[in-house]
């Protein structure tokens, strides 16, 4: 299984049967493939969509629905559209149980930087912001180094999307919580050793005394 | 106030002069009043300030605007997906400002339903808190975010009747209900113009007096 599969995989076990899950671009978007077959779960899209469905076979997509990609996709029986004002009610306001998104980088206190890289890249925040502060569980899909360098850092040397931390961090090789707020090893991908996540890791990592190999 | 609102294209966007703040219903292109904006850049609208959640890609919906030129500055919360607007940000030909989506749309629901802005804990302690009052309210930080007006709203609805009741479809809702309330002269094109009473009271999301003109798309 290649890497992004392995994160998609290990966050669809986050989810709960009834839950409203908005996901990101990317990665995130991949969870929607891995649902456990004995739940139910609603996607938020935050065009103003609830019931997102997958993408609709060849010749029956609607131009007028699709995801915050602009992507053409399908409303599954019980969708429900509405304006932007009331999305971002629902994120903000905490009605939205879990969101997935993409991660630029996690400092040890789980602090998240994912919207602009000064100079480079400066595509605008989005909803990013409003999801990290206001979804009830805020879990991190990402590989766990960029080009070599480790992404769970010391502290965030890229502008914060918000002051809240996450609340869970999944790459291909291990699954990172925070309680106590600090970035705490919990479970291994198979294969991976504790000293490779380690060693791939910047911020210190607190290794409890079990931990687990990922469930996939 | 209730009248009969239709007008041709022309006439309604020769009413928008050079330099007029607009807030542009769509998301990705989809709600964008697609012939409004093909007659802004027929009749060649300059220095445009676009309030927008996104400025889509090139050739589509805002995405015309920008290619053509026509735009001054942007506020939006999104415009990673058009290279265009970055570049002219980069080479400083628009001035581009960037608010959270959520933060963005209740400032304009603001600007429209009377409110001076609105309290968000939404980046709070992020770049995005430079320059704004802090106010704590029940132990909690909040961003005083202040309200957007506009002189123009330029909307897309799927059913409008010849008041200007609207209703809307799928996902081409998004900014286009909130728009209507903030500005000054609110102009729709509509997918179908139908007799009055024909669209059910129930189904009306935007009230027939916050809309001045009506364009069919058709």
């Amino acid at each position: 299984m290649d890497a992004q599969s392995v994160i998609a995989k290990r966050i669809a076990l986050e989810l709960r049967n009834g839950m409203l899950v908005n996901l990101g671009i990317g990665i995130p978007t991949m969870v929607a493939n891995y649902v456990p077959k004995d739940i139910k779960v609603f996607f938020q899209s935050e065009n103003g969509l609830i019931g997102t469905g997958p993408i609709p076979e060849e010749g029956m997509a609607h131009p007028l629905l699709t995801d915050a990609g602009g992507q053409p996709v399908t409303a599954l029986p019980g969708a429900c559209t509405f304006d932007s004002a009331m999305s971002f009610s629902l994120i903000r306001g905490g009605h939205v149980d879990m969101t997935v998104l993409g991660a630029l980088q996690v400092d040890g206190n789980g602090l998240l930087a994912n919207w602009m890289i000064p100079g480079k890249m400066v595509p605008g925040m989005g909803g990013a912001m409003d999801l990290v502060s206001g979804a009830k569980r805020v879990v991190i899909a990402m590989q766990h180094t960029a080009k070599g360098k480790p992404k769970i850092v010391n502290k965030c040397s890229l502008p914060l999307t918000s002051i809240r931390p996450v609340d869970l961090v999944v790459s291909e090789l291990a699954v990172i919580a925070f309680p106590e707020g600090r970035a705490t090893l919990m479970e291994t991908a198979p294969g991976v050793s504790v000293q490779q996540v380690v060693a791939a890791t910047e911020a210190k990592l607190v290794l409890p005394e079990k931990i687990q190999e990922m469930r996939l | 106030m209730y009248r009969m609102k239709t007008v041709s294209v022309e006439n309604a966007v020769a009413m928008i002069p050079d330099g007029a703040t607009v807030m542009i219903g769509g998301f990705m292109g989809v709600g964008t009043p697609e012939r409004i904006i093909d007659e802004l850049v027929r009749q060649g609208k300059r220095h445009l300030t676009v309030i927008a959640n996104d400025t889509a890609v090139p050739g589509r919906g805002i995405g015309k605007l920008v290619d053509a030129g026509l735009v001054s500055k942007t506020v939006a919360s999104h415009i990673g997906l058009n290279p265009e607007t970055q570049r002219q940000m980069i080479e400083k030909k628009m001035e581009v400002d960037l608010v959270p989506q959520g933060t963005l749309i209740e400032r304009i629901r603001a600007g429209g339903c009377g409110l001076g802005g609105v309290l968000t804990p939404t980046g709070v302690g992020t770049v995005v808190e430079e320059g704004k009052q802090k106010i704590q309210v029940h132990g909690k930080s909040y961003l005083l975010e202040t309200a957007l007006h506009a002189d123009f709203a330029l909307i897309n609805a799927f059913l409008a009747d010849y008041l200007g009741n609207l209703s809307y479809v799928l996902t081409s809702r998004n900014f286009n209900p909130i728009i209507a309330t903030a500005a000054d002269t609110t102009i729709v094109a509509a997918e179908h113009i139908v007799p009055v009473g024909l669209i059910s009271p129930d189904h009306v999301v935007t009230p027939a007096p916050l809309v001045d003109y009506l364009v069919a798309n058709g």
